[in-house]
């Protein structure tokens, strides 16, 4: 099977300060990656770094396969600008389009006709032309999948698709990213949902703080010490975090003073939005 | 009604009217078009800071030949201005304020929309302060060489564009046709690339489209329209002109091109109201415009509220 992205002992972060240390791993065409860890293990840095969108600091992601920037779909975590945008659901289907059009500066109609195959694709033909504001969740999830499939014929990465979305629109959108895996095309999936994972991916790489916990096939993560502990805390006590993550080390102040940080401003967030809830109910009785 | 066709009419066959209203209508199209996409991006604002940007610009234009007659009569130790000076200044005078206007403020927009990660943290802090600066020097400039006794009136009429529009000159009319047509032709033909880097930029950028070079190309037609636009509404004015129209047609419409040609339509009509309106009731050309898109924007709004509830 050719591989499509190698990465060698990469390290990734934003400007002086790395996020993730360490990381190896490489896709195979027609696989199914799924990338697991905590909140600011570096795991959306690592998507974007894959694309090309930050340098790596050290090390090197590769692609491989004659891979090109124009047969790379993207599912980026919704941004706050694209919550109120006034567009058709056709517009922003036909936009992931756009790197096929070169220099043209409009639309051929064999790319029309790949939108509209692509909104069939996933069912949201009678959506086309709603606005993009107005729909669901899973809805507009499925409208940047189509996106997506427009601009991709082998790589798709997905960044935390699922987020926001209520259990059944969940499973739906993991049915579909299974179908068009095994329709050819490899997938890269971000993903907090452990159980999602080991039961879609075919390989699975976790990350965890500053350094990569794990890369390897489903199976091998199922009996390895980091994947037991992790789907045993998601499953069963949250309180318990696994051993290898426990102790950030210590390298420089900064990421120690913002992990001490974070509980601080947390309880403080939810302090006050206990005492509003109080005061509410107060005034309500 | 019959007696304000023909006032209307009377008034039109002066060619500093006629000036007026190409270039009011060209300005609103052209404006209201890249408003929809600025107003998208979340810079709103922008147009703002690169008004004031122009009016600092402007009072230097303004002001250069009397700075320049000074500077060479402080040098020479007689205190005489020498020939060649002289001439220098008259040049500088001569030349059309636009020609200094413009390369300054193409500067400004395109350091301020420069791409980059943090661009957007530091933006509105770096609009501010670009904005108050060159109003605060701008400002200063005119009343430390002043070119006429009515400072005060030509603060005003650079930043609310009192008059200016009635007092174009043919060579004005011809730049901002060529400029409208410039900025016209960039945006049909890169429509769908504008759409796409405006909606997502990470998508774009991740499947081999050149976001960073597009968003430059906006920064320079952004201010393109405002140097335009800086002679219809004066600088203070044109952000209204940017953002009302295409907020009004976002209130209705749906789709990315719904909203903007509903947005050229409001835009263009709204100054042709402002215009002939102002002519009647001699009010100022820039406030009643917007006062129009204003109104529009009112409008919309119970519009989308009506619809909504249907």
């Amino acid at each position: 099977m050719s591989k499509q992205i190698i990465c060698k002992n990469a390290t990734l972060g934003y400007e002086n300060m790395t996020v993730a240390a360490g990381i190896d791993f490489s896709v195979g065409s027609g696989d199914y990656l799924c990338i697991l860890g905590e909140n600011g293990s570096g795991k959306s840095t690592l998507i974007k770094t894959i694309l090309g969108l930050k340098p790596v600091d050290s090390g090197s992601i590769e692609w491989s396969d004659g891979l090109k920037p124009s047969e790379i779909g993207y599912l980026p975590q919704q941004t706050l600008v694209q919550r109120d945008f006034p567009a058709s659901v056709y517009e922003i289907v036909l936009s992931g389009c756009l790197s096929k059009t070169g220099m043209r500066p409009f639309y051929s109609r064999e790319q029309k006709e790949l939108a509209k195959s692509n909104m069939e694709r996933l069912g949201i033909s009678e959506l086309s032309k709603r606005c993009y504001r107005e729909l669901s969740g899973g809805q507009q999830q499925r409208v940047l999948l189509a996106r997506a499939l427009c601009a991709t014929t082998k790589l798709l990465l997905l960044d935390e698709p699922v987020t926001g979305l209520d259990p059944k629109a969940q499973t739906d959108l993991y049915e579909m990213i299974k179908t068009l895996n095994d329709s050819g095309i490899t997938i890269i999936m971000v993903s907090h949902d452990v159980n999602a994972a080991v039961r879609y991916a075919s390989h699975v790489l976790h990350m965890g703080h500053q350094k990569q916990l794990f890369f390897g096939s489903k199976e091998d993560y199922l009996v390895s010490k980091v994947g037991k502990s992790f789907i045993i805390t998601e499953n069963g006590d949250e309180g318990d975090t696994p051993e290898p993550e426990k102790k950030p080390k210590e390298k420089s102040d900064a990421p120690a003073l913002l992990a001490a940080a974070v509980p601080v401003a947390a309880a403080a967030a939810a302090s006050i939005t206990i005492s509003k809830l109080l005061k509410l109910k107060g005034r309500r009785s | 009604m019959g007696e304000m066709i023909d006032k209307l009419s009377s008034y039109l066959e002066y060619p500093f009217v006629q000036y007026a209203v190409i270039v009011g209508l060209l300005i609103a199209l052209c404006s209201s078009l890249l408003g929809v996409t600025l107003v998208l991006k979340r810079f709103s604002f922008i147009g703002d800071g690169l008004s004031h940007v122009a009016f600092g610009a402007m009072s230097l234009a303004a002001v250069l030949p009397v700075i320049i007659k000074e500077i060479a009569a402080g040098i020479s130790a007689s205190g005489e201005v020498s020939g060649t000076a002289k001439s220098i200044a008259d040049f500088v005078a001569d030349l059309n304020n636009n020609y200094i206007v413009l390369p300054i403020t193409l500067i400004a927009a395109i350091l301020l929309l420069r791409p980059g990660k943090n661009a957007k943290i530091k933006g509105d802090a770096a609009v501010a302060m670009i904005s108050v600066g060159s109003l605060a020097v701008g400002y200063m400039l005119m009343n430390r060489f002043p070119t006429s006794s009515n400072i005060s009136g030509d603060v005003c009429s650079t930043l609310f564009g009192s008059t200016s529009i009635l007092t174009l000159k043919p060579d004005d009319v011809n730049l901002c046709i060529l400029l409208s047509i410039v900025v016209l032709l960039i945006f049909i033909l890169f429509y769908n690339k504008i759409f796409a880097v405006t909606f997502d930029e990470n998508f774009s950028k991740a499947t081999g489209i050149k976001a960073d070079g597009y968003n430059l190309l906006i920064a320079v037609v952004t201010a393109l329209i405002i140097v335009l636009a800086m002679n219809l509404v004066g600088s203070l004015l044109i952000s209204a002109l940017i953002i009302f129209p295409s907020l009004s047609a976002m209130r209705v419409f749906k789709s990315f091109r719904g909203v903007i040609i509903c947005s050229a339509i409001i835009s263009v009509i709204c100054a042709a109201v402002g215009i002939f309106a102002s002519i009647l009731m001699s009010t100022p050309v820039g406030s009643t415009i917007v006062s129009a898109d204003i109104l529009v924007f009112f409008v919309f709004c119970i519009i989308s509220k009506i619809t909504k509830r249907a």
